[in-house]
């Protein structure tokens, strides 16, 4: 019976080291309870909520009923009027909205005539994102019981859709840019939690503590090389973006840049603050999958955070990928700069300086 | 300028309510060698961590070259050196590497760190594996490198934890023999050890235990000061005559030494050799028995009260 006994001795012995770690304890229970119950609300594809803008020029009764009609399908949410199809394009590339319904100003005209099948309205729609663009496509065919006194063929569709940035709604141009949050978020928090991890098992950290080198300085000399890092791995995704899967660079390439270093600074104090709690690297590592998955499946890299309930939105609104994706996105396809993206732009940057101070503080120079 | 390097008054340091320094006072001249000499688990590394700032004290007051901690802990860094107990170098680094990171952190010049450098790898006989990894080094040139890196900056007093315990005796004499060209040039080293031998070539000793200092000297002051005679015996059955002997009250302590009995009789008894005769049953003709020199393992046993 030696066989099992030597086994069980094992057995045992792994669940005592286990039930002493007590972060490795925690995150055997807390990753699959919280992560579940969180993406099991959140992974939803019913999309509601869509923050959308509007061009009436007719200004008619005809125009407030669609309106009306629209807005009862819930699926969108009218959040600007915009006087101009220019200005509501602006308003589509700086992120402010999802989509525009333009209604013209011969909607009343195009209502009476609708034996002619002329569509009556027109979407503007952001194709950056698939699922929200084939949610408001959905909304060609809706029924307008209001103006439908008169015949109308079902085949001919109420509206119009013009799909921008993305016209033949190719996944690899949604995916792309989105995949370069996902990768610098598990890079970037990943090799800083470990790189600090490490030299405190190995002991290093002692020697350190006792030389003229200051906590700020050591965090700000640990983190440059891995800003290098993100940068490599920012031209790699997007040049193999761009020339295999034909994902379109419309953005300059400072704008760019400067979205990612945004991020990756952003992703760096998060991974600080992580090798500031953690005492292992097996812990850090934990650390840094808890982050990850809410950061690929709440960030709006898979599912859009319009399909997501409110609790969910909070959290991910908490994490810098979601507001990489967006930025990146805007940035990448829609040419849009930074600082029309001020929300995000800020919130990264805001994000940088309290981890920062929050890191620098928890590595207190001293082993008390 | 005092020629005290390190004063401290009852300093004290807690772990929960297990106290690993308790009213820990000492003076520590400059340029001396001063060694702190106890049992694993009697505060000497952590001494040295307060010592150095790496770790604050509940209580007690210490002033480190004139500095007072912690509150001056960041000024001190430049003027002390710190060799960690465990190696605490990069492996991954080659040593020439090690020591320049060392040095740029100590902020030299360039020429004068490529010069320091050179003069380092010289001393302590590492030049020609300078470009080897510190993880392919043996343990008695690791122990060379860390030394050089904890001495880059010429530091006016160096803190040593348990130096040797990783070396053999041969590279642990070459060892001391730089730590005396140091202390020539006016370094003050104050160095943690268990072994007797590196002990007595301080020249002052404390000895802890438990936290506490139980005495302090030159080694050869706490030799001839020391409150009982050896006595040694040599015979038959040193097992069983062990035993009886531990049974009399004016032995402090019976260590066996191979074929010899180290007995420790208190300094109140004047002939010991004729007291023992006499009282011990056990003890036959035939065993010898001789009043030698008392050693520094004596001392120890002595202060740290084993009865063993």
């Amino acid at each position: 019976m030696g066989f099992f006994n030597r086994i069980a001795a094992i057995t045992l012995k792994e669940f005592r080291q286990l039930s002493r770690d007590r972060l490795t304890f925690g995150m055997v229970v807390m990753i699959p309870l919280i992560q579940l119950l969180l993406f099991g609300y959140a992974i939803n594809n019913n999309i509601r909520n869509i923050n959308i803008g509007l061009v009436d020029e007719a200004r008619s009764f005809a125009s407030r009923s669609i309106v009306d009609a629209v807005r009862a399908t819930q699926v969108v949410n009218i959040v600007r009027h915009y006087p101009t199809v220019q200005e509501a394009e602006a308003g589509i590339t700086a992120g402010e909205v999802r989509a525009v319904l333009v209604l013209p100003a011969n909607l009343d005209q195009r209502a009476a005539n609708a034996s002619q099948s002329q569509p009556l309205g027109q979407w503007l729609i952001d194709g950056s994102d698939n699922i929200v663009s084939s949610a408001l496509l959905g909304l060609r065919n809706m029924p307008l019981q209001e103006l439908q006194r008169s015949y109308r063929p079902q085949t001919s569709p109420v509206f119009e859709g013009v799909l921008y940035f993305n016209p033949e709604r190719r996944t690899p141009v949604n995916i792309v840019p989105g995949l370069l949050a996902v990768i610098l978020t598990m890079t970037m928090i990943l090799f800083t939690a470990t790189a600090i991890v490490r030299e405190k098992e190995r002991g290093n950290i002692e020697l350190l503590i006792t030389t003229p080198l200051r906590s700020l300085e050591l965090m700000l000399g640990k983190i440059i090389p891995f800003i290098l890092i993100g940068l490599a791995q920012m031209t790699i995704i997007l040049m193999l973006g761009h020339f295999v899967f034909d994902v379109p660079i419309n953005g300059r390439p400072i704008q760019i840049v400067g979205a990612t270093l945004l991020f990756i600074a952003a992703s760096l104090t998060l991974g600080l603050i992580i090798s500031t709690i953690a005492k292992t690297q097996l812990q850090a590592m934990q650390m840094t999958v808890f982050v990850l998955l809410p950061s690929i499946l709440l960030s709006g890299f898979l599912f859009p955070y319009e399909g997501m309930p409110r609790p969910a939105q909070y959290i991910a609104e908490a994490l810098p990928a979601t507001h990489f994706v967006r930025m990146i996105r805007g940035v990448v396809l829609r040419d849009a700069s930074l600082d029309i993206m001020r929300a995000d732009t800020s919130f990264l940057l805001g994000f940088t300086l309290v981890g920062l101070v929050i890191a620098t503080l928890k590595f207190k120079k001293s082993l008390d | 300028m005092n020629n005290i390097a390190i004063e401290a008054r009852e300093l004290t340091r807690r772990f929960g309510s297990y106290i690993a320094v308790n009213k820990l006072d000492l003076r520590i001249p400059r340029g001396t060698i001063y060694g702190f000499l106890g049992p694993n688990g009697s505060g000497k590394s952590t001494t040295i961590r307060l010592l150095t700032g790496l770790l604050t004290p509940d209580s007690g007051t210490v002033n480190i070259l004139g500095l007072q901690l912690p509150a001056q802990a960041e000024q001190l860094r430049t003027r002390i050196g710190y060799m960690t107990q465990k190696f605490s170098l990069f492996g991954d680094l080659t040593l020439q590497e090690n020591l320049q990171f060392i040095g740029r952190i100590y902020g030299l010049g360039r020429s004068v760190m490529k010069q320091r450098i050179e003069e380092l790898l010289t001393l302590y006989e590492l030049a020609d594996r300078r470009h080897l990894l510190a993880d392919e080094l043996s343990g008695g040139q690791k122990q060379r490198l860390a030394l050089a890196a904890a001495t880059i900056h010429k530091p006016e007093l160096l803190f040593l934890d348990e130096p040797t315990s990783a070396v053999d005796p041969e590279n642990r004499r070459d060892f001391w023999e730089k730590l005396f060209d140091l202390s020539d040039s006016g370094t003050t080293i104050l160095v943690s050890t268990h072994y007797m031998d590196e002990a007595e070539r301080c020249h002052y000793l404390a000895i802890l235990e438990a936290g506490v200092k139980r005495a302090d000297d030159t080694p050869q002051n706490l030799m001839a000061n020391m409150d009982a005679n050896v006595v040694e015996i040599c015979g038959p059955n040193l097992r069983q005559l062990k035993q009886q002997l531990l049974q009399l009250g004016q032995v402090k302590s019976v260590a066996q030494q191979g074929v010899q009995l180290r007995v420790l009789v208190d300094r109140a008894v004047t002939d010991p050799v004729s007291q023992l005769r006499r009282d011990c049953v056990a003890l036959q003709p035939s065993h010898q028995l001789a009043v030698v020199r008392p050693s520094l393992e004596d001392v120890f046993v002595m202060c740290t009260g084993d009865r063993s």
